[in-house]
């Protein structure tokens, strides 16, 4: 029977094409809308490295105030400070570990008729670009000497080893910023999560930075930090010694954490460190550790704008608008044919064969407004894309992956359906005499 | 085979209630082929239908087969109008869409046959009526004549027991017409039972058994009276 009803459904769209193709077009024009949203929303949530990501964990612990507890007790502090970062990283008990701040450079060209410019960076520790499986067109990350001799060593990014070197092998090769002579061991293949999940204190989805180099010489050579500092109590003195000392939080520090029984070593050394710290009169909080991997991290972070949230219930709104129109034409069709449902009434169609024939017919709409679906959501991205060309992260917000491929077609089949319940109700309620009588 | 004891229809319209049939009492025996003759609105079409459980009946009792019909739901009423029924329309009601081939497809699809036991009975039957050659076509492609018989042939290709024709012969010329009945007397000669509305005596004549309705009874009345009412 159900290629009775494809055949029957073909016929019946053929038969009216005007109509059929409005309700194509009003179920493609709605679900354009929702999937152009939803895709961005998805894509702003999406995870950026699922094959690994519940090995990584973001370290926090509550080194905050007792009398005015960090986001109101709900979670401990998301980053570090200085003093802890430094303990857990010499402490080396997870398989690996990086202590990390965002921090800014001015490149000193070495053609002097060229103007320095600034570019983005990041101090970290070696073990970042095999924790992140960062991909390497040249080269590799410093060692493990490196970071313990606080070396000027450095990681550039694909776009800065183009715009330097013009895209040639430029390790061994110096770059000089703000007064200090890095060497380039390595150069960065295309990366670009569709997150910044290891560093959410600023724009989540910006381009990953321009240049790394280790956290030890970072610290030697007091370079500043481009991200948040938090103080729940002001440094005691005004020199940089104070603040690193302070209880300020500005570091952020990712282990990885390959199994449950590292997990829970992990956990018990954590606990083990923080209690020695109230020994010495730190962490008056209650002990309250955390091990956040990618996909908690990013919503503990609130990767997804609400606005986008806001967006999307609208889109769904005007969804719901074409999908009435669908069933008004819909109906309309319905009232045209209730001679040829009452005559297959007659013949022996019962309510529940008409019911099949009419769900199918609007399936293949829906089918119908989901593949051209596809193609207004496209549309759609594309627009959102051009108006929004100078951030350079809407462009990987704007992809459609096949799981919202997938989706726009599924949305708009359900959709169809939905809109053709009434209509088929209607239809067959037609009695199978009604529209025969002549007289 | 087919019984009605005092079976009664009501149509009622916001301001209106019409009474199509009144205490309606008929017994037809199986083979039988009976011509229904009566004034226009007597009530003729809405016994069909109710008779081929295309209407429900206000109130009375119908037995097809021995079977109580008021007692059958919708799946159930639709089998025997599938399986047991086959209607004749005055306005043919072929579906322009189809060519003939789907249209006389139309009853076999609901009956759930195969394809090879589907194509045997349409092509069997578009034979009786002599329009084998005609599969391909479209019904605006046919006579009027022609396009009867095809829905005779759709009303055959389920090989039901009963035929149910509504002025199968009102949209046709007297010689297209004889050869309709022509056929419907083969048939019923095949053991299918017949009923037939028609307002033409000349036809009605042709059936072995008339009966006639006014007022939506069956009545005593002498065919002279109808004849005067006729004119
Ligand atoms: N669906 C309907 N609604 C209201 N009245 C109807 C309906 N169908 C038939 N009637 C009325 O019932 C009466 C009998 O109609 P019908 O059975 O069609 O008569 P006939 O076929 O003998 O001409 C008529 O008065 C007609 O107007
Ligand atoms: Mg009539």
């Amino acid at each position: 029977m159900f290629r009775y009803y494809l055949k029957l459904g073909a016929l019946s769209i053929r038969a009216n094409p005007a109509l059929s193709a409005l309700m194509v077009a009003a179920i493609a024009i709605g679900i354009g809308a929702c999937m152009t949203i939803f895709t961005i929303q998805h894509m702003m949530g999406s995870n950026p490295i699922p094959h690994k990501s519940e090995q990584l964990r973001h370290v926090q612990m509550d080194s905050w105030s007792d009398a005015n507890p960090y986001n109101g007790g709900a979670n401990p502090p998301i980053q570090l400070t200085y003093t802890d970062a430094r303990n857990l990283l010499a402490a080396e008990q997870a398989v690996r570990q990086i202590a990390t701040f965002k921090s800014g450079r001015i490149v000193e060209p070495e053609d002097p008729d060229e103007l320095p410019y600034t570019i983005s960076g990041r101090a970290t520790s070696k073990d970042f670009f095999a924790m992140f499986d960062v991909p390497f067109k040249y080269g590799s990350a410093w060692d493990a000497a490196a970071d313990l001799s606080e070396e000027f060593v450095a990681v550039i990014s694909e776009p800065l080893n183009e715009r330097m070197f013009g895209g040639e092998d430029s390790t061994g090769k110096r770059v000089t910023m703000n007064g200090d002579t890095f060497r380039i061991v390595g150069v960065l293949d295309t990366w670009s999560p569709v997150v910044k999940f290891y560093d959410l204190n600023n724009n989540a989805h910006e381009p990953v930075e321009d240049i790394f180099f280790p956290f030890s010489t970072a610290m030697a050579n007091e370079y500043g930090n481009d991200g948040n500092t938090n103080c729940w109590k002001p440094p005691e003195g005004g020199d940089r010694a104070a603040f690193l000392n302070s209880e300020c939080i500005w570091i952020q520090f990712w282990v990885e954490i390959p199994n449950q029984a590292a997990e829970t070593e992990y956990m018990n050394y954590l606990d083990a460190y923080v209690e020695q710290q109230k020994e010495l009169g730190r962490f008056p909080r209650p002990l309250d550790n955390r091990l956040p991997d990618v996909e908690e991290w990013m919503i503990l972070n609130e990767v997804v704008d609400d606005d986008v949230s806001v967006l999307l219930g609208l889109a769904v709104l005007f969804l719901i608008v074409c999908l009435l129109n669908t069933i008004g034409l819909l109906l309309a069709k319905v009232m045209r044919r209730t001679k040829d449902i009452s005559l297959r009434r007659a013949l022996g169609a019962s309510k529940a064969s008409l019911f099949g024939q009419y769900i199918i017919e609007a399936g293949m709409i829906g089918v119908a407004g989901g593949l051209l679906g596809i193609g207004t959501t496209w549309l759609g991205l594309l627009g959102i894309r051009n108006l929004f060309n100078r951030f350079d992260f809407v462009e990987k917000l704007t992809v459609m992956d096949w799981q919202m491929t997938a989706l726009a077609i599924a949305l708009a089949v359900v959709s169809a359906l939905a809109a053709a319940l009434y209509p088929t109700w209607r239809a067959c309620q037609v009695t199978p005499a009604s529209q025969l009588r002549i007289q | 085979m087919l019984k009605m004891t005092d079976v009664s229809k009501i149509y009622r319209t916001d301001t209106v209630e019409t009474h199509a049939l009144r205490e309606f009492s008929l017994t037809v025996d199986e083979g039988e082929f009976v011509s229904v003759t009566g004034p226009s609105g007597s009530g003729k079409t809405t016994f069909l239908n109710i008779a081929g459980l295309l209407e429900e009946m206000t109130s009375g009792t119908y037995e097809l087969d021995g079977r109580d019909i008021s007692k059958l739901n919708d799946r159930e009423r639709s089998r025997v109008r599938n399986e047991k029924i086959g209607f004749i329309f005055q306005s043919f009601n072929l579906i322009p869409e189809l060519n003939i081939f789907d249209n006389v497809d139309v009853p076999l699809r609901y009956r759930g046959l195969n394809a090879a036991e589907r194509k045997r009975r349409i092509e069997e039957s578009l034979d009786m009526v002599g329009l084998a050659s005609r599969l391909k076509h479209q019904p605006a492609q046919l006579s009027g004549g022609q396009q009867q018989r095809v829905a005779i042939a759709r009303a055959l290709a389920g090989e039901p027991r009963f035929l149910l024709a509504d002025e199968p012969t009102g949209n046709l010329d007297t010689h297209m017409a004889d050869s309709v009945l022509d056929l419907l007397s083969e048939i019923n000669s095949n053991g299918v039972t017949i009923i037939m509305v028609t307002h033409e005596l000349t036809l009605a004549d042709r059936a072995k058994r008339n009966i006639f309705v006014r007022d939506g009874q069956v009545t005593d009345a002498a065919p002279e009276f109808l004849r005067a009412a006729n004119g």
